[in-house]
């Protein structure tokens, strides 16, 4: 008895060596978590402009004083919403791979994950200027501001306050959804995992790829929760 | 100052305004009255056009502020707006929510807008209130700082928007006594309101607005003693 544990743990422990210290190893899983934060910044910031700008285009293409223009860009907006949010991300990635003005994966994949991310983000940013009371649009009106003041320094600083949380989600879900790259060859941390577990037949390093997922998550969790504070300031009664 | 022909408003099927046609002199203090529905608030708010009129003409210091090639933002610098529920920005600081179209609008750099908004808190009562938020304030200081928000900005005119009606009862004389100083320094206004007796002491003029037409108008000790319209008295039979 004693020595089965005793055998499971050896056993365990020296596919812990093979899969992160040996000839180095753990720097692959370095250079992979890399590749997926950079991934997954650039596609959010990307996500970040796009949405807004989207956002704002719906906004003001669903009033009821919206002119043509107005009108035509919102359906656009969502004609773009809607075919994102409707088919697989890891589809939306080959498509935009095969396009092939990118030399490089790792391009496709921040323009793939940029424009899948503004899709939602837009949404996100929609509910977050709807959530904005429509008396802080005709205070600042009436003090004389125009309409794009009036949204830059009133309406949007307060919806960002309140799409905060739900932007970091999906930020954290970037982090994690950005595990797809492997499928174009970009050597993410799961491409790498994976990789090193089909070339020496251990699965130590899927769970080491699990622990940094998950200790990344932790950390932009912890970051979410003192941001949020931060911003919480003007609330305090 | 403000001249208003045969103005209209409808929101879809529903007509709220049916043709108002009303001069308002350069110092008055003009007191609108009515039963809630009876298009009192929308007379107001098409004013400055936060609603946009069906028909009809509103000018205001000589020009028409429903041309299409207006600048309503220019216009509305000199119309200021206190809300009933104050509307102030709670993101913003007391200070910054006082200073922030003035300097936006490059009426006034940042330092004099602060001095500005300093002067206007010392003068309520709430300069070591001018870094906290909004957040942080009682109901009738967040409506006194709205109204000095919008004297910030140096308005020809006020338009107060049932201004003491979202308050504490107990704190609607402080947001009183500060709109009659107001009027006591000559300032053009137009107040909608339900507080008779305020109408009664601080309007030159009380009118009386009933189903989205001005039903009556007078001088307020005329109107309150001998109400002539049926629909005016029983309105004051109810609220007085």
């Amino acid at each position: 008895m004693i020595s089965a544990k005793l055998t499971i743990w050896d056993s365990l422990s020296k596919d812990l060596y093979r899969g992160l210290i040996q000839d180095d190893r753990w720097k692959l899983y370095i250079e992979g978590t890399g590749v997926t934060l950079l991934l997954a910044v650039v596609a959010v910031l990307m996500g970040i402009v796009i949405g807004v700008l989207v956002a704002i285009g719906k906004f003001y293409g669903s009033r009821r004083a919206a002119g043509p223009v107005w009108r035509a860009v919102a359906k656009v907006c969502d004609f773009y919403t809607t075919v994102i949010r409707g088919t697989p991300m890891v589809l939306q990635l080959l498509i935009i791979y095969s396009l092939t003005v990118w030399s490089k994966g790792t391009y496709a994949c921040m323009i793939g994950f940029g424009i899948n991310s503004g899709a939602y983000i837009a949404e996100i940013f929609r509910s977050g200027i709807n959530s904005i009371d429509i008396g802080q649009t005709e205070a600042g009106r009436s003090l004389g501001l125009s309409e794009k003041t009036t949204m830059t320094r009133i309406v949007l600083p307060q919806a960002i306050k309140n799409v905060l949380p739900a932007l970091f989600n999906e930020f954290i879900a970037m982090v994690k959804e950005t595990s797809i790259a492997g499928y174009i060859a970009v050597r993410d941390i799961t491409k790498v995992a994976s990789s090193i577990k089909g070339t020496y037949f251990i699965s130590s390093p899927l769970y080491i790829a699990a622990v940094i997922y998950l200790v990344m998550v932790l950390l932009l969790t912890r970051v979410q929760k003192r941001l949020e504070r931060r911003l919480g300031r003007s609330d305090r009664g | 100052m403000i001249e208003v022909k045969d103005l209209c408003k409808s929101f879809g099927d529903n007509q709220v305004l049916r043709g108002i046609t009303e001069t308002i002199e350069k110092g008055e203090k003009v007191a609108v009255i009515g039963p809630s529905g009876s298009g009192k608030s929308t007379f107001l708010r098409c004013l400055n056009r936060l609603e946009e009129p069906t028909s009809g003409e509103i000018w205001f210091e000589g020009q028409n502020i429903l041309a299409k090639d207006v600048n309503i933002d220019k216009i509305r610098q000199k119309m200021g707006m206190v809300f009933q529920h104050f509307n102030l920005f709670p993101h913003l600081s007391i200070r910054q929510n006082i200073t922030l179209a003035p300097v936006n609008l490059k009426l006034m750099s940042q330092s004099e807008a602060d001095a500005r908004a300093e002067q206007l808190l010392d003068r309520i009562g709430l300069l070591d209130k001018a870094d906290t938020y909004p957040a942080m304030l009682s109901g009738g200081q967040k409506q006194r700082v709205a109204i000095i928000r919008a004297l910030a900005m140096n308005p020809d005119v006020m338009l107060f928007d049932e201004p003491t009606s979202a308050l504490d009862p107990e704190m609607v004389g402080e947001v009183l006594d500060l709109i009659r100083e107001l009027a006591n320094d000559g300032m053009t206004m137009v107040i909608v309101t339900h507080e008779m007796g305020f109408a009664r002491e601080v309007a030159t003029r009380v009118m009386f607005v009933d189903e989205g037409v001005i039903k009556e108008q007078n001088a307020p000790e005329e109107f309150f003693s001998h109400p002539k319209d049926p629909r005016l008295q029983s309105f004051l039979s109810k609220v007085l």
